[in-house]
């Protein structure tokens, strides 16, 4: 068991720099996310703490110890890419025992451990067949598998659900998280799948543009983004930003008020909430219906307030027609208010 | 009505398929009797009798087997040596060509490094010196370092003839194997040595095959550099072509026949593989 840190980790490719001092410490048994649009520089974190990318300024420990400067084979870690890198000339048994077999470790115990892996993971009718014998899905146990034996305290995912398809991906979700649950490695898992992240991850943190925005567990994430990056990168649809301008304790937006931002007088101000928090009939808002779109469990409306557009969740049998007037009330404690011209979150007044 | 259109139409269709095939395979029949006709009558009078090669009109058909060609040839002076130095300096040519071809050719597919390009381009250009140009040379400098006449010195002259399509052909086969399958290999333990061994060298195999199958092939078929560089160390080309003109022609015929051999099954060992290189196979 093992924790990791990172302590202003740099990263620089060419002229372009990948990581910009990122600090970021991972407890023991945690199950911790890297989340962020592509070219963030998650990818490249993860193939920092690998050893498969050597940093340029500061430190990352595994435990106790300092591996900055180790390869990957000294630093005790396991990782599942996201091509699965099975190797195709080696039958499943052997991909998975290629690990224990570089520890050096014996015979049997390899055995039974393979066999183990192989349960656990669901691939004993495929032991002895080669990759190219197996479908997507089953490739990418064999590569969690071979991860997995190896007792590496410290597990790595490059996006491994990236490459199945949506019904697969719902299901070795799952899976994944049973396994973290049933073994309780160290977990770092690199995805820009916000609802994978939301739904996977003990802690998630989130990315941009080589810097880590914020970490937190998901619900904080989500209820408290520290900006609109974060606010309109995690949920499905985004929370909404109105803009407004602060005067004397009240929102000022464009034919409407709300009561509560932060002392930040003629300040332009964003307005943050998310779809579901909307109150429908009642509220200072007033807003024109753009579309509604029934998705079975909701409909979703897109509403117009002013000169911003805004996506509001309301019940499956409402019956919402184009160009309708609707009065629509922000729940209070759901509001987060950002610094227009920072995109910074202000502190909360609650 | 609709049924009349379909069958009319159908047949107009089948007619142009048909036109298509007649010239593809027409133009591939062409091609093929242009390469397989000469070595044909090249078997043909290898394995006929010695005198039938001056009969005239020749006739297609083989008129009666004899193995008194081929066996004239094999026992005449100087060909079982050339032959076995000819061997030994193919094999010296794979050995020497992969050695130093593969882990260039590695570079070239796995490293981004400051004169990448130009390393790539300098590969292919050393192709446009023709070997006559640098034979005098070449043969002053083999005679002052000892390398001349010895068999060591033709097979780094052949090394050096095959690397660049070696280094070309094995970045190519390892550009296929994804990097990530080494790295993982890494994170399982491996150094970037072992990666290498285990899993990068295993799947470039039947490429490197192909390559050393070349390496062999050219080697095995190279005339001048192997004439100019040697006086008795011959090797089978350079051993035939000395004799050439004191020989009788079915001595030419049988010789010919015994140098053409390996390049067959070149083309047989290499032919799916020449079609992943040169373009996807249909």
């Amino acid at each position: 068991m093992a924790s990791v840190s990172f302590e202003t980790v740099r990263k620089v490719f060419g002229k372009t720099t990948a990581l910009r001092d990122v600090d970021l410490a991972i407890r023991d048994g945690e199950f911790m996310v890297l989340l962020g649009p592509s070219g963030c520089g998650k990818t490249t974190l993860l193939r920092c703490l690998a050893g498969l990318e050597r940093i340029d300024g500061g430190a990352v420990r595994i435990g106790e110890r300092e591996v900055s400067d180790l390869p990957p084979r000294d630093r005790n870690i396991a990782m599942v890419f996201q091509s699965y890198a099975v190797f195709p000339h080696m039958k499943v048994y052997d991909n998975i025992a290629f690990g224990l077999r570089m520890r050096k470790k014996p015979k049997p115990e390899i055995e039974r451990r393979v066999r183990e892996g192989a349960a656990l993971l669901q691939l004993e009718p495929f032991l002895d067949r080669y990759p190219a014998q197996l479908s997507g899905g089953q490739r990418q146990r064999v590569a969690v598998a071979r991860a997995i034996v190896t007792d590496a305290p410290v597990l790595l995912m490059d996006e491994p659900l990236s490459n199945l398809d949506a019904l697969l991906r719902l299901h070795a979700r799952a899976e994944l998280k049973r396994l973290h649950n049933d073994v309780k490695r160290t977990t770092v898992y690199v995805t820009h799948d916000q609802i994978e992240a939301l739904s996977m991850g003990d802690r998630i943190a989130v990315m941009k543009d080589g810097e880590i925005v914020q970490v937190d567990n998901p619900s904080v994430l989500y209820d408290r983004p520290a900006n609109v990056f974060v606010g309109s990168f995690i949920g499905s649809p985004p929370m909404n930003f109105l803009r407004c301008v602060a005067r004397n304790g009240t929102a000022v937006g464009d034919g409407w008020q709300v009561p509560g931002p932060p002392a930040m007088d003629g300040k332009p101000m964003l307005l943050g909430i998310r779809p579901e928090n909307i109150r429908i009939g009642d509220g200072p808002l007033r807003g024109q219906v753009v579309v509604a779109e029934p998705l079975g469990s909701h409909t979703l409306l897109t509403v117009k307030v002013g000169p911003d557009t805004m996506k509001v969740v309301a019940p499956a049998d409402s019956a919402f027609r184009p160009d309708e007037m609707l009065q629509l009330g922000p729940e209070p404690h759901k509001v987060r208010w950002m610094d227009e011209a920072t995109g910074g979150a202000v502190t909360a007044p609650h | 009505m609709t049924g009349a259109t379909a069958t009319g139409r159908r047949p107009s269709l089948t007619r142009r398929t048909v036109v298509d095939r007649v010239l593809l395979y027409g133009a591939a029949t062409l091609l093929g009797l242009w390469t397989l006709l000469p070595i044909y009558l090249i078997a043909l009078a290898a394995f006929g009798k010695s005198l039938a090669v001056y009969e005239f009109p020749k006739s297609f058909l083989p008129t009666g087997f004899s193995t008194e060609t081929m066996s004239f040839f094999v026992n005449s002076t100087g060909v079982l040596e050339s032959v076995r130095n000819s061997v030994i300096v193919a094999l010296g040519t794979i050995v020497l060509g992969l050695s130093i071809g593969t882990p260039a050719g590695y570079a070239l597919a796995r490293f981004r490094f400051p004169g990448r390009d130009l390393f790539h381009l300098a590969v292919l250009s050393s192709k446009m010196f023709p070997i006559a140009i640098l034979s005098i040379p070449l043969a002053v400098t083999f005679i002052g370092i000892g390398l001349y006449d010895t068999l060591l010195g033709v097979v780094i002259i052949h090394s050096a003839m095959v690397l660049p399509f070696i280094v070309i052909v094995t970045a190519g086969v390892f550009h296929g194997v994804s990097r990530e399958l080494e790295e993982a290999a890494m994170t399982l333990g491996t150094s970037r040595f072992g990666a290498f061994m285990r899993v990068a060298l295993p799947l470039a195999l039947p490429g490197l095959a192909a390559a050393a199958i070349f390496a062999f092939v050219s080697s095995w078929n190279e005339v001048f550099a192997a004439t100019i560089l040697t006086v008795r160390e011959r090797t089978l080309p350079a051993h035939v072509l000395a004799g050439l003109n004191q020989s009788p022609l079915y001595f030419k015929f049988a010789g010919g026949f015994f140098m053409i051999i390996p390049s067959f099954f070149f083309i047989f060992f290499m032919r799916r593989y020449l079609f992943n290189l040169w373009g996807p196979g249909r």
